[in-house]
């Protein structure tokens, strides 16, 4: 799958997502399988994993993340690579850099794919005397980093300031998501700010790709889902093979042509670890969101209908991102949470235009007299200033992030009750795209405007 | 130690070692299923068994083999028998 598909170049430092479920789980042993293979097709890059402690947002007492980390931390430590433990509550401190797609860094574009690969298998020879191989070597000094790294925050922490942080953090968390009102939305927005802690993991310490462990199984829902949500744009980018949007870190996905019955039948083949932790949707009841809508009904239809699965995924398969089709000049702007591109742009006719019409004419004005009942946002002394208000202050907050998200995006967002709890580097970013439009706005009859302008712009 | 998920449903126990009561009718995997509904799922049967069968999702092995291969609900219990469900429905 790799090697069709030409995009890990040998000596690359590949962060593998590691979440304890089966399929992520059976990825990490045959990434081992492939590195320590002898023969032509022996995997080559440079791996570290990543696991993602969510136990707060799923309701997991303290006591109880510690033992799934003891866990996660065995096969992390047997697996032999550098790993990373990440909290969820660490995205409070992401920088606001995280929402903004950074230049592609190339890993090997002076040779093509097939002169790199030659060139390390020599490398490789010349070192075969004696000294352990260019990748063994590289793992041993992270190993010994490792040693030496922190200890994730939940045990052992040092001091009683860090200790309070972390609660803190764990409460802030905890707000967030119950300001959620949906399952839906909850599920999303945890997708979300997963995938901004691991890019800024994968950033900081300078891997170029990521490989998640989506098995067919899981992207078929996922591209059920997706449409379902209003996130037709981005299917491409969302299930397919690699996905770019952040521009250096792209994001890969091997396991997506394993079914999910293959994968169990691997492990359980294989003797394969997995560490099981409660999701958002364990025991929840059947149409409790969307997600848990469609899998039902994928897997419903897959016991009478065994193809069912990979048709949803071949179709998926044709699907195919255009490339940008201006220069520099005009890059499509991006969603402020997903960075895919908008496509929010309500054109005479569209479907998203009768949508908007159809809410505004639906809504009832808030009475100006708000009953009785705090606002969410400490310091507002009525409820007019707070974010929930659509009318006032908080109005504008809202109604600013909206316009910089797209339709998926928009709808995790409708279903926030208090913005004030979302990141601060959601925020932040949210607050300098709008200066710059503002600023853009002001000085736009200055600006020369390039030759190459699509017709029918003003 | 593995944990898949669907032991949640049956107080957090993997592994049940069980010896099914004498009786008239032959042990199959359908008659299994309602002695497991009746004496093993502790909440939320409807996660597990839906209807007849098992739940859409669920993987059963019967002796390391797909059940698919072996009759399904038909395979008639041998002694020492070996039955491992597994859920694919969490994610990895």
């Amino acid at each position: 799958m790799l090697g069709k598909n030409r995009a890990i170049y040998p000596g690359e430092k590949v962060l593998l997502a590691l979440s304890g479920g089966p399929a992520s789980s059976s990825m990490l042993r045959q990434v081992q399988e492939g590195l320590s293979r002898e023969t032509a097709k022996k995997l080559r890059f440079i791996p570290g994993i990543i696991y993602v402690d969510e136990g707060a947002v799923c309701g997991q007492s303290l006591a109880e993340r510690g033992e799934t980390l003891l866990q996660m931390e065995t096969i992390l430590q047997a697996s032999g690579f550098p790993y990373h433990l990440a909290h969820l509550e660490e995205v409070f401190d992401l920088p606001s850099s995280i929402l903004q797609r950074a230049p592609h860094n190339p890993a090997g574009p002076k040779n093509s794919y097939k002169e790199a690969v030659e060139g390390f298998i020599h490398q490789q020879r010349r070192e075969e005397d004696g000294s352990p191989s260019l990748p063994e070597r590289q793992i041993q000094e992270k190993l010994t980093e490792v040693s030496l790294r922190d200890v994730p925050r939940m045990e052992g922490l040092a001091t009683p300031e860090a200790r309070l942080l972390a609660a803190v953090r764990t409460e802030q968390l905890i707000q967030l998501f119950g300001s959620v009102k949906t399952l839906t939305a909850k599920e999303e927005l945890l997708q979300t700010l997963r995938n901004h802690l691991i890019l800024h993991t994968a950033r900081t310490q300078e891997y170029s790709k990521v490989m998640m462990g989506d098995s067919c199984t899981r992207l078929a829902v996922k591209l059920l889902t997706n449409l379902s949500l209003g996130r037709g744009a981005s299917l491409a980018m969302d299930t397919g093979f690699s996905d770019d949007r952040h521009g250096d870190v792209v994001v890969v996905r091997p396991m997506r042509e394993y079914s999910a019955k293959e994968i169990a039948f691997y492990n359980h083949l294989f003797g394969v670890p997995t560490v099981f932790t409660p999701a958002l949707d364990t025991k929840a009841l059947e149409k409790a969101s969307i997600h848990r809508v469609i899998e039902r009904f994928l897997y419903g239809l897959q016991a009478e209908f065994p193809s069912t699965v990979s048709t949803v995924y071949r179709t998926g398969e044709k699907l195919s991102t255009t490339p940008g089709d201006a220069g520099p000049a005009a890059e499509p702007e991006r969603c402020l949470l997903c960075l895919c591109a908008l496509d929010t742009n309500v054109e005479d006719g569209s479907a998203l235009q009768a949508i908007l019409v159809s809410e505004q004419l639906s809504q009832q004005k808030l009475p100006a007299a708000s009953p009785a009942g705090r606002g969410c946002c400490p310091g507002a002394e009525e409820k007019r200033g707070c974010c929930m208000n659509t009318t006032g202050p908080g109005a504008d907050a809202r109604a600013n992030i909206l316009s910089l998200l797209c339709y998926g995006c928009r709808l995790t967002i409708k279903d926030t009750i208090c913005l004030e709890s979302l990141p601060l580097y959601v925020r932040s970013e949210a607050e300098r795209r709008k200066h710059r439009a503002a600023m853009k706005l002001e000085i736009q009859e200055f600006l020369l405007e390039d030759e190459a302008v699509t017709p029918g712009e003003s | 130690p593995k944990r898949g998920g669907a032991e949640l449903l049956f107080d957090g126990v993997k592994k049940h070692q069980v010896t099914l009561p004498c009786q008239p009718e032959p042990w199959d995997i359908r008659n299994l299923l309602k002695w497991i509904k009746q004496n093993l799922l502790k909440e939320r049967p409807e996660l597990f068994i839906q209807g007849d069968t098992v739940r859409p999702g669920i993987l059963v092995l019967i002796n390391d083999a797909d059940w698919e291969l072996m009759g399904e609900l038909d395979y008639k219990l041998q002694d020492q028998d070996n039955v491992v469900f597994i859920s694919t429905l969490h994610g990895g």
